[in-house]
C-alpha cells in the first residue's frame, strides 16, 4: 500500500479538526452557530460556497463517467456549474433580501403559510438525505480502495468527524473549513494532472480512442469483481484473476456497461435527446434548490454581494470541472482495467500510480488526490448536515429559547438517519442518486422561488400544490429508480431522468394553481416584492 | 422589548391587516412600500427590468448551450469536426462551456446593478 496516504488523510481530517476548534473560539451565541454572523468576506464566502458543493460525485464520479461513457456526459459537470448562474439570475439577490435562512423560512416571508413551511421541510430533510447518504457511500468505497479496510469503517469515520465537527464549531468554522477544502480539492485535482499530461506527452502522446479499442498500456493483472461473459465468450467468475500483456484489448465484460470507439468520442452514444434534456434540466436548475447551497446566501451582508460571491463561485466551480474530465480521458490509457471491473470511480484515485509508476513522485500524487477527496466527502457532509440540522433545530424541535445545546441534538439527530441507512444500503450508485436529487430539488423548490420571487400571483395553495405534484412525482421516480425492479424501454427513461416532465408539471400546476386560489394572495405582497427587489440602501428613510 | 412602543403606533395607525407583521426593523420598507401607488408601480417596474434581463441572459445560455444536444443530433458531422487535434463536443463542453457562463454571469451582475442605481435614483430624487 502506498505509505503516504494515511499521513495525508490523517493531515486532513487534523487540519479539519483543527480548523473546527479554532472557529470553536468565535462561536458564542446561536446566532455565530447557524449563520456565522453574518460577517464572512465575499473571497472566503465563495470559496467556502465553492468548497462545500463539490462532492464526491464532482470529484470522483465526474472522471469516472468520462472514462465509462465519454463526450455524452460532460453534461453533468456543465449543468453542475450552470446551475450556479441560473442561482444568478433568478435567486441571489432576492432570496439574500427576503432575510430566509433556510428553504421554509423563504415560505413563511413569502406566502404566511404553516403548511407550505412543513411541506419544505420535508422535502430538505429528503433531498438532504438522499445527497447524504451516497457521500458517506463514497467514503466507504474510497476507504475500501485505497486502504484494503472494511466500507463500513470509512463511512462511519467520516460521518462521524462530520458529526462532531458541525456539533462543535457550527456554521462559521465550517466557513473556514469549506474554503480550506476548496483549494484542497483544486490543488489534488490540478498537481497530479499537470504531471499526467507531461507523461502523456513524453510517452509519445498515445491515442485515447485507437482504432482497435482500447488496450492495456502495460502488463495488467485483472481481479474479476462479478460473474460475467467476456466478448471472446468466455465466462468468468468473481474473484478470477486475468492477466493481460501491454498492448493486448481490454475485453467487453457483460456485466459492465461502457462506450467504445466512436460511441464514447462523438455525442449520441447511448443517450437519447430525451435523457440528455432531462439531465440539463435537472442539473441547470436543481443546484438552487439544494438546502446546504441556499444556506450560504444568508452569510452575505446584502443582495448585491450576494450577487458577486455567486458570480465568483461560478467561476471558481467552472475551473475545477475542467480537470475531471482530464482524468477521465487519460484513465482510458492508463487504467483501462476500470473498464472491465466496472470501479470506473475509482480513476482519479487510481491514475497518478498507474501512470507514473510507483515511485516516490507517483505515490505522493496518489496521496494528494485521496487526500482531496476526502475533503469533498468531509466538506459536503458538513454542508449538508449543518443545513438539515438548521432546518430540524428550527422546524422539528421547535424549541423555544433556542440553546446552542439545541442546534447540537438537532446535528446529532440530522446525522443519525443518513449514516444508519448508509451502512445498510451499499450497492446504490453514487453518481445516478446524487444526479436524482438534483431531479427533485428542481421539480420542487425551483418552481417555488422561481415564482415566489418574480410574480406576484403565487398563493400558498398554488405553491404547494406544484411542490406535491412535482416534487412528490420526481420523489417517486428516485425511490422506484433506487429500490424498485429494473425497468426497461421509454418508461424506464421516463423513470430514471424524470426532470424533463416533473419540473414543467410542477411549474404548470403552481401557477394554475395560484390562478385558481387568486383571493389567497397575501395581502402584503407589493411591501414583500419591495423587500425582495429593492436595495438594502432604501429600506431606512434617508 | 424595546420595540413595543413601535407596535403599539403600528397597530392603530395601519389596521388589523398588518398585526401579523413583526414589528420594528419592518416599519421603514412598509412605509415605503404603502406610501403611494406611485412607489408600487416604480417596484414593479424595477422587477420587471431584473426580470427581463435575467429572461434575456438565459435565453443567450438556452442558445449557447441548451442548443448543441439537438445539433449534435441533426448534424452528427459537426462532432467530427476537429479544433487542435480535438473533437468539436469535447472543447464545447469541456472548456469553453465553463468561460462562457462566467462570462454571461458577470454581464448579469452589472446590468442587475445598474438597474438598481436607476431605482435608487429615481427614489432619491434629485436632493440625494
Amino acid at each position: 500500500m502506498n505509505p503516504y496516504v494515511v499521513p495525508g488523510l490523517v493531515a486532513v481530517v487534523l487540519i479539519t479538526v483543527g480548523i473546527g476548534v479554532y472557529g470553536l473560539r468565535f462561536a458564542r451565541t446561536t446566532s455565530d452557530f447557524l449563520v456565522a454572523s453574518r460577517s464572512v468576506s465575499p473571497a472566503w464566502n465563495a470559496a467556502a460556497i465553492s468548497g462545500e458543493y463539490l462532492s464526491a460525485a464532482s470529484f470522483l464520479g465526474v472522471a469516472g463517467l468520462v472514462l465509462r461513457y465519454g463526450v455524452d456526459v460532460l453534461w453533468y459537470p456543465v449543468g453542475f456549474a450552470a446551475g450556479y448562474l441560473a442561482l444568478l439570475l433568478f435567486v441571489a439577490a432576492p432570496l439574500r433580501r427576503s432575510g430566509a435562512f433556510t428553504l421554509p423560512d423563504f415560505c413563511e416571508v413569502r406566502l404566511r403559510s404553516g403548511f407550505l413551511r412543513r411541506l419544505a421541510t420535508v422535502f430538505v430533510v429528503f433531498i438532504g438525505c438522499l445527497y447524504l447518504v451516497p457521500q458517506l457511500q463514497g467514503a466507504g468505497l474510497t476507504f475500501t480502495t485505497v486502504t484494503g479496510g472494511r466500507y463500513e469503517w470509512g463511512a462511519l469515520l467520516v460521518g462521524l468527524v462530520v458529526t462532531a465537527n458541525v456539533a462543535l464549531g457550527g456554521m462559521r468554522a465550517i466557513t473556514f473549513v469549506q474554503a480550506f477544502q476548496y483549494w484542497l480539492k483544486l490543488t489534488a485535482l490540478a498537481v497530479p494532472v499537470v504531471f499526467l499530461l507531461l507523461h502523456w506527452q513524453a510517452d509519445g502522446r498515445p491515442a485515447v480512442t485507437p482504432p482497435a479499442g482500447p488496450a492495456f498500456s502495460s502488463a495488467t493483472t485483472v481481479v474479476v469483481q462479478q460473474d460475467a461473459v467476456l466478448d471472446d465468450n468466455r465466462t468468468v467468475h468473481k474473484g478470477d484473476e486475468l492477466t493481460f500483456a501491454a498492448g493486448d484489448p481490454v475485453p467487453q465484460v457483460s456485466s459492465v456497461d461502457r462506450n467504445d470507439g466512436l460511441g464514447w468520442l462523438l455525442p449520441g452514444g447511448n443517450a437519447s435527446l430525451f435523457s440528455t434534456y432531462s439531465l440539463i434540466l435537472a442539473t441547470f436548475l436543481g443546484t438552487m434548490g439544494l438546502p446546504h447551497v441556499l444556506v450560504r446566501f444568508y452569510t452575505n451582508p446584502d443582495g448585491a454581494s450576494a450577487r458577486r460571491t455567486t458570480l465568483v463561485v461560478l467561476a471558481m466551480v467552472g475551473a475545477f470541472y475542467l480537470l475531471p474530465t482530464l482524468y477521465g480521458v487519460l484513465g482510458r490509457v492508463y487504467t483501462p482495467q476500470l473498464l472491465m471491473t466496472g470501479q470506473t470511480d475509482a480513476v482519479v484515485l487510481l491514475l497518478p500510480e498507474a501512470a507514473l509508476g510507483s515511485g516516490h513522485l507517483g505515490q505522493l500524487l496518489g496521496a494528494l488526490v485521496t487526500a482531496g477527496a476526502l475533503a469533498a466527502f468531509l466538506s459536503t457532509s458538513s454542508g449538508l448536515l449543518t443545513s438539515v440540522a438548521g432546518v430540524v433545530f428550527t422546524d422539528v424541535l421547535h424549541s423555544t429559547h433556542k440553546t446552542v445545546r439545541d442546534f447540537r441534538l438537532a446535528t446529532v439527530l440530522a446525522a443519525i438517519v443518513p449514516m444508519t441507512l448508509s451502512l445498510y444500503v451499499a450497492n446504490m450508485d453514487v453518481s445516478r442518486v446524487v444526479g436524482l436529487a438534483f431531479a427533485v430539488a428542481a421539480s420542487s423548490f425551483c418552481p417555488l422561488l422561481v415564482l415566489g420571487i418574480w410574480w406576484r400571483g403565487l398563493t400558498d395553495v398554488g405553491a404547494a400544490a406544484g411542490i406535491v405534484a412535482g416534487g412528490g412525482a420526481a420523489m417517486a421516480a428516485v425511490l422506484v429508480t433506487v429500490m424498485g425492479p429494473p425497468l426497461h424501454g421509454w418508461f424506464a427513461q421516463l423513470v430514471e431522468q424524470p426532470a424533463a416532465w416533473t419540473v414543467p408539471l410542477a411549474f404548470v400546476v403552481m401557477v394554475v394553481g395560484s390562478l385558481l386560489t387568486k383571493r389567497r394572495i397575501p395581502a402584503d405582497i407589493g411591501a414583500t416584492m419591495l423587500r425582495l427587489h429593492a436595495p438594502e440602501s432604501l429600506r431606512l428613510p434617508g | 422589548m424595546g420595540d413595543v412602543p413601535g407596535r403599539v403606533v403600528r397597530t392603530r395607525v395601519v389596521l388589523g391587516e398588518a398585526a401579523g407583521r413583526r414589528p420594528g426593523a419592518d416599519s421603514a420598507r412598509v412605509e415605503l412600500a404603502e406610501q403611494t401607488d406611485i412607489g408600487e408601480a416604480l417596484v414593479k417596474g424595477l422587477v420587471r427590468a431584473q426580470l427581463a434581463l435575467a429572461v434575456r441572459l438565459s435565453l443567450v445560455v438556452v442558445a449557447g448551450l441548451g442548443a448543441l444536444p439537438l445539433l449534435f443530433a441533426v448534424a452528427p458531422v459537426v462532432g467530427r469536426v476537429e479544433v487542435a487535434g480535438v473533437n468539436l463536443p469535447w472543447v464545447l463542453l469541456g472548456f469553453l462551456a465553463f468561460p462562457f457562463l462566467v462570462l454571461v454571469g458577470w454581464a448579469y451582475v452589472r446590468w442587475a446593478e445598474r438597474n438598481e442605481q436607476d431605482f435608487t435614483a429615481v427614489i432619491r430624487g434629485p436632493e440625494a
